[in-house]
């Protein structure tokens, strides 16, 4: 399995020809390629054909290419999973997952699909998106759920309607569930992925909902638009000193075979070492490189 | 026909222009000295008064007459109001087969086309010519043939003689009772008054058309009163809200701005990008928006620019305001902050066009350019760039400064999205030549950068940038997967327009296109 940074997902109407034929070349580190909210209902069809020629006809390079379905809820998920799972993209996003229950219901139908085409079972990965309150809680259970699930993410819009609270650009409504979506993530060992930031003008605003949730302990964040992206690795992108002190630590560890070492009168543990290994791997570098 | 050093088979005369000189290199014409044209030597009474109560007295006064020159600026760019005013008072007064001699014509210009049909005017000399009067040239529909010249190619077309101005109606923001002009004291600003200064110098005469005649002097002058013949005030001259428009946006498209990006990046890549480097982008929203990522590369790498010129935009006026910047010379102002920037900045400087880019003087601004981002309809694998006719043969843009600063800069980058419209931006062979391959070092576009071969020094810069170089037929191919290849244009024999490349020599010519 190839391995993506996650630091920006950039969503692309999937009904849209002009966007998704440039939609690689904006420097996210994923696409986003929507059948689900973006896509009226009467564009469903015309959407699902588009996204699967796409996916055959362009080289979109090392970027993840990750298609949003419509909900099991809709007439339109089993038709997607059939049209897009033989083609194989990097991840299925899957809206308004709320339980391990929703996840094995979509493990059965995958599965099934694979092996109608012959693929291995297991190979189609997914990424729930917690979008209710009920998700939230079951946050935990849901990362856990599936060996298929490389991240679960938040879906801030329909998450505040259905807490009844207005989506706010300070985002303290979202603030606890976004605690728990990446504290839960990191306790299933797979990524975690923050929702959109609607105001694509704001980039003060973007810039320090970003900060927020990289404290939290995401990995990256959902763009709704191309000039988001670039604000987004700034503040994921650690800086020179973070980046000369990282590589600092690791060398120091690994003179003394990860024991306990003290490096300008700090005490270099394994935990600390993990962080400068995360800080090189933000910075694009890997740590076995240094 | 005579095969030129790009190619293009230019023939040995035309109606119109005489004998012309066939393209033989950017450096290849070095003419021998000699006398700059000039106008005509007046003398007035003491008592004149030069103030007309209106635009046909003006008209009657200059003795315009059937076949002879007028000429415009285009500072307003898509917010003129002059030109068309104009031309309607010498059409009431029945003056036919009048050469139009602009900087260049924009959008507002398709109200003049009734007065190509009915031969009013029978030549246009012009940078640019866009939508209806782009079409009717394309479609051999003007008497003569259209000639496109560079911003510094008009500069030597005047001061030489080639375009003789009979009366230069100059767009007039700031005007006082004695005639001297700028473009900046005025409610209706327009920035530097940069391409009309040779006019005013070299007309036989000058028409100031103001929107407010001022009863104090004004204190910062653009063109003085002394070269000015009649002033006239009429209601509006033009909207500067509409200057920033069309090719002199402020962008805020995404493919723009990843292509402005990527340029900047290159620029910081290379060894040109220094403190007191010079530079210029051209029009476009993408070359234009370069600007602002380099200010980026500049405060991280402490890198003052010396000077930075051409169609000044907002972006660069921040960076004269940051102290990023030793000074600016404008040659026009593309938007409202300009125009404020050169009224009130002692550093924001007005130049001429032949100041700017007149290869046939002691050394115009562009030979003192190290990088220069320039925009481009088509480029073609010998690295020529087509910025005047359409993906489907019309003529639609301008020539603009492009070959003057490929030409002057040690580094010229051409930038483009790799297709619009489905239809591929590099090609084998452009529609048609305005900027020679040879003054073109680095394509850049979306999806790869090419390297003109000449210039195998580029490719390390570019690497460490951290993008890849590609061949350009390779980055060609590239393309073509995405949009295929399209069928060729259909042209006849007709020639409509010349494009004359700025030393005065035919680079290409311009055939009307079969229907």
């Amino acid at each position: 399995m190839k391995e993506f940074r996650r630091r920006t997902q950039l969503y692309v109407p999937g009904n849209s020809p002009s966007m998704i034929q440039h939609c690689m070349v904006f420097g996210s580190d994923g696409v986003l390629l929507d059948l689900e909210d973006s896509v009226s209902i009467y564009q469903k069809d015309a959407a699902r054909e588009l996204v699967a020629q796409a996916l055959q006809f362009f080289d979109f390079g090392n970027v993840e290419v990750v298609v949003r379905i419509n909900g099991l809820d809709t007439p339109y998920c089993i038709k997607d999973l059939e049209r897009i799972i033989p083609l194989k993209p990097d991840a299925i996003r899957l809206p308004k997952t709320s339980s391990k229950d929703d996840i094995m219901k979509y493990e059965n139908i995958i599965s099934k699909i694979e092996k109608q085409n012959g693929l291995e079972v297991g190979s189609t990965k997914i990424v729930p998106m917690l979008e209710t309150a009920v998700a939230i809680e079951n946050a935990y259970e849901i990362a856990a759920s599936s060996a298929r699930i490389i991240a679960i993410t938040i879906g801030g819009e329909d998450l505040t309607a259905d807490m009844k609270v207005k989506r706010t650009k300070e985002g303290k409504e979202l603030y606890w569930a976004r605690a728990k979506v990446a504290l839960a993530a990191s306790a299933a060992k797979v990524a975690s992925l923050d929702t959109v930031f609607s105001d694509v003008n704001d980039d003060e605003g973007l810039r320090s909902d970003t900060m927020t949730i990289k404290e939290l302990g995401f990995d990256g964040k959902a763009c709704i638009n191309p000039r988001q992206i670039q604000i987004v690795h700034e503040v994921y992108t650690p800086s020179e000193n973070e980046i000369s002190a990282a590589k600092e630590i690791i060398l120091a560890a690994r003179k003394n075979e990860g024991g306990v070492v003290s490096l300008n009168g700090k005490m270099i543990d394994y935990p600390v070492v993990k962080r400068a290994e995360t800080t090189l791997q933000r910075a694009g570098i890997d740590p076995n490189s240094i | 026909m005579i095969k030129n050093a790009v190619g293009r088979y230019i023939p040995a005369s035309i109606k119109g222009y005489g004998n012309l000189t066939p393209f033989a290199g950017s450096d290849a014409i070095y003419p021998e000295i000699k006398p700059k044209a000039s106008g005509i030597i007046k003398r007035k009474s003491k008592d004149q008064n030069k103030i007309l109560p209106t635009l046909v007295d003006a008209i009657k006064a200059t003795g315009l007459k059937d076949g002879m020159t007028i000429s415009f600026h285009h500072h307003f760019r898509n917010g003129d109001m002059v030109v068309n005013q104009v031309m309607d008072a010498i059409a009431s007064c029945g003056i036919k087969n009048l050469t139009l001699a602009p900087s260049s014509l924009t959008e507002p210009h398709d109200y003049i086309a009734p007065y190509v049909e009915n031969r009013v005017v029978t030549k246009i000399i012009t940078s640019g010519l866009r939508k209806k009067l782009g079409d009717l040239a394309s479609n051999g529909k003007i008497e003569y043939p259209v000639l496109f010249h560079s911003h510094g190619g008009r500069a030597r077309r005047i001061e030489e003689g080639s375009t003789q101005i009979d009366v230069a109606f100059i767009a007039a923001p700031g005007c006082d009772f004695l005639g001297n002009i700028n473009g900046t004291d005025s409610l209706t600003p327009c920035g530097s008054l940069g391409y009309a200064h040779v006019d005013a110098r070299n007309a036989k005469y000058v028409v100031a058309v103001t929107n407010e005649i001022k009863g104090t002097p004004l204190k910062r002058i653009s063109i003085p009163h002394y070269l000015v013949d009649y002033i006239v005030k009429i209601d509006n001259i033009g909207d500067p809200k509409k200057i920033g428009t069309g090719a002199t946006r402020l962008t805020t498209n995404p493919m723009d701005l990843v292509l402005a990006k990527i340029s900047a990046d290159i620029i910081a890549a290379s060894p040109y990008f220094k403190s007191n480097f010079s530079f210029q982008t051209g029009s476009g929203g993408a070359a234009l928006a370069t600007t602002r990522f380099l200010k980026e590369h500049m405060i991280k790498r402490g890198i003052i620019a010396g000077f930075a010129t051409g169609g000044i935009t907002s972006y660069m006026v921040d960076l004269l305001n940051d102290k990023l910047l030793d000074c600016l010379y404008d040659v026009q102002s593309f938007d409202l902050n300009s125009s404020l920037s050169l009224r009130d900045n002692r550093n924001h400087i007005e130049m001429d066009s032949s100041f700017y880019a007149n290869p046939l003087n002691a050394g115009p601004i562009v030979n003192y350019l190290d990088v220069v981002i320039l925009s481009a309809l088509e480029i073609d694998t010998k690295f020529n760039v087509n910025v005047v006719t359409g993906s489907n043969g019309i003529i639609r843009e301008a020539s603009g400064g492009h070959c003057d600063t490929a030409y002057g800069a040690k580094l010229s980058i051409v930038i483009a999205p790799s297709f619009r419209s489905r239809l591929p931006i590099i090609v084998d062979d452009v529609t048609t030549v305005v900027t020679p391959g040879e003054d073109v070092d680095i394509v850049v576009t979306e999806r790869g950068i090419a390297v003109n071969p000449a210039r195998k020094d580029i490719e390390s810069w570019i690497k460490n940038a951290g993008y890849p170089v590609y061949d350009i037929n390779d980055l060609k191919k590239r393309i073509e997967n995405i949009t295929g290849k399209p069928e060729p244009i259909k042209f006849s024999d007709e020639i409509v327009a010349l494009i004359e490349y700025r030393d005065g020599t035919i680079i290409d010519t311009i055939r009307k296109v079969e229907q």
